[in-house]
């Protein structure tokens, strides 16, 4: 073993500018794949971010009915999972808003901005000078209510609805959330505004939540909060929502995929059938060494070693270089693709490209064991 | 002197599934003493290197067999045979088949790493003292490649002894070099047989080099025509 390891770094070694052919066809094949890998990996984080990064990804509602109870609630959701990052209290209702002769039909929502902050980043997408909502009747609204309604900071508006009684509140400010539907209706506030609304007492309609780990909202996270907590309660995740973007996705892992199974594909033949020529090079030293008494099954480890090694070194250029590229097409392209990888997809390129090239020199190893020695002295 | 090596009914035919298999050994016996000093010679096609390749299990027999102590060759594996060739027997071949990408020293030392032993002082100091006996003690750490062509056979020759084999086979073994070197070359194997009491069969065809050695099998399509003891 020890030997055909010598014997393989030797032979690679003696054939210096054909083992750099093989090992750089190795490091482009790596690097392509951590590329395409990273950049497609990024888009869909970023995708991922977009659509579910400012809002909730698992929320807790009562069937009909709001819910009282929801510091309890709160508290034993909160211990049931630990992928829970942000958990945080709403109620809404809806009515509209009237300015003069203006009028718009909205969403009030009353939230705790010391944890909703963190899920809908509302004082991020402020407009100047405007605050969140401090006391009761203060009100931020939607960018495009602004014009709709013709009004400005400091405005104040009334508040109509079918079922509840009218009443005034004071603009403090604005948001853009870059959302039409968003930026057309919502109107948000502090909880205790809407509870005075709808004149309940102390309740909200639903408990929002975020998650460290967003995939897991489905089969882990969900069912970790329905052992816990009473089953009056309705839990909906994002992933039961957004169908459309997990096939999407799941579209571009597929793609991702194949691109990297032909990138190894063509790595695994690019070495397998140069080593096979290797084989041929070689077969005089092969019959010397098996004229001295190497035994078949070492003599074909000498090409799975030159494979694993070809490997190895393939895969550390091929990282370097791929990071070289992710780097100058983040500094150079002028798009702001955001990159997504970490040291286990590195790992898991590195791993696939040594055992890849492993697996190549398995059919030069087998022929390599297949030769004799009277092949080689006849042919000498 | 007890017998090392004896052929029991030789043959050999190659392309035996073929539509014109050619045979070239006949029902060959032959019977080789411990530490004796052979020929081997004949005509060109005669099937001196068949033999020799046969003996040396390179190649098998069509029928008949090989004993090695009293021990058939026949039925043993193609792992055993390997293992039988590293530890008993040593290869000299016309063409030197040295490993071009190993210095002298590591030639010499490769049927000692074939059989998986450690390197210990010993074997450096018998690889040392063979180079030093074959003349390339100043050698030893040159690449192969960068050494004549009599001097690289030498390296052959001390990388055949390096395992201490019972027999040491040479097809030719001076076949490509000028004649002070071959007269060099067979009075350095002649000390060694000498020395270190090993078995030789050597095919030459240079009948001055035959005629010093203890026997001279002379092999005529492909059957033994005279076998000379002295
Ligand atoms: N692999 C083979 N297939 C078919 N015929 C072969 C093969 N090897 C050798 N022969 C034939 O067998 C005969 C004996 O060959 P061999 O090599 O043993 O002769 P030799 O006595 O060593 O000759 P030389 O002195 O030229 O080396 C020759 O006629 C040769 O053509
Ligand atoms: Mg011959």
């Amino acid at each position: 073993m020890k030997l055909a390891f010598q014997i393989a770094k030797r032979f690679l070694l003696a054939s210096k500018r054909q083992t750099l052919v093989i090992i750089l066809g190795i490091a482009v094949g790596v690097s392509v794949q951590i590329f395409i890998g990273a950049l497609i990996g990024g888009l869909q984080d970023s995708l991922v971010d977009t659509t579910i990064g400012s809002r909730s990804q698992i929320t807790i509602t009562k069937t009909d009915e709001l819910i009282s109870d929801y510091d309890e609630l709160l508290s034993l959701t909160e211990s049931s999972s630990n992928n829970i990052r942000v958990i945080t209290p709403t109620i809404t209702t809806s009515g509209s808003l009237v300015k003069g002769e203006n009028s718009e039909i909205i969403v009030v929502r009353g939230f705790d901005y010391n944890t909703a902050d963190d899920i809908y980043k509302f004082s991020e997408k402020l407009t100047p000078g405007s605050e969140l909502p401090n006391t009761t009747n203060e009100v931020v609204l939607g960018i495009n209510l602004k014009d709709s309604l013709g009004i400005e900071i400091g405005s104040v508006v009334t508040f109509d609805s079918a079922v509840y009684e009218s009443r005034s509140f004071t603009v403090v400010g604005f948001f853009d959330f870059a959302v039409k539907e968003i930026n057309n209706s919502w109107t948000i506030t502090t909880i205790d505004t809407v509870q005075g609304i709808i004149n309940q007492g102390d309740v909200v309609s639903n408990i929002e939540i975020q998650l460290n780990e967003v995939f897991d909202a489905e089969e882990v996270t969900k069912l970790e909060i329905d052992e816990q907590i009473s089953d009056e309660y309705t839990i909906s995740t994002w992933i039961s929502e957004n169908e459309s973007l997990l096939s999407g996705l799941q579209g571009q892992s597929t793609s991702s995929l194949m691109i990297q199974i032909f990138v190894i594909v063509s790595v695994v033949l690019g070495i397998s059938s140069t080593l096979a020529i290797t084989v041929l090079q070689k077969s005089k030293q092969l019959g010397i060494l098996k004229a001295m008494g190497i035994k078949d099954g070492d003599a074909s480890l000498i090409f799975l070693f030159e494979g694993m090694l070809l490997g190895v070194f393939g895969a550390i250029i091929g990282i370097l270089l791929g990071i070289g590229l992710l780097y100058s097409f983040t500094t150079f392209s002028g798009t702001d693709i955001p990159i997504t990888f970490d040291a286990g997809f590195l790992a898991m390129s590195a791993g696939i490209a040594i055992a890849a090239s492993t697996l190549a020199a398995l059919s030069p190893a087998i022929k390599s064991s297949k030769l004799t020695v009277m092949e080689v002295i006849r042919n000498a | 002197m007890p017998s090392i090596l004896s052929l029991k009914k030789v043959s050999k035919t190659y392309g035996e599934n073929t539509k014109n298999p050619t045979k070239v050994l006949f029902d060959v016996d032959l019977d080789f003493e411990e530490s004796s000093f052979n020929s081997i010679i004949g005509q060109s096609g005669s099937g001196k290197s068949t033999l020799l390749n046969i003996i040396g299990s390179l190649d098998r027999p069509t029928s008949g067999d090989i004993l090695f102590k009293n021990e058939s060759l026949a039925s043993l594996s193609k792992n055993d045979l390997a293992a039988f060739r590293n530890r008993s027997l040593g290869f000299i071949f016309q063409f030197h088949y040295l490993l071009p990408e190993f210095t002298a020293m590591e030639n010499v030392l490769m049927p000692y790493r074939i059989s998986k032993r450690e390197i210990t002082k010993e074997v450096i100091e018998r690889a040392d003292e063979l180079l030093e006996i074959v003349g390339l003690g100043n050698f030893k750490n040159k690449l192969s490649t960068n050494l004549s062509g009599g001097q690289q056979q030498r390296v052959a020759i001390a990388r055949s002894l390096i395992n201490n084999p019972s027999i040491v086979l040479a097809d030719e073994p001076t076949g490509n070099l000028d004649s002070d070197t071959t007269e060099k070359i067979y009075e350095l194997l002649r000390d060694i047989n000498r020395k270190f009491k090993t078995t030789f069969i050597i095919i030459t065809h240079n009948r001055t080099v035959a005629e010093k050695t203890d026997r001279v099998i002379e092999i005529k399509d492909g059957k033994v025509y005279l076998d000379i003891s002295k």
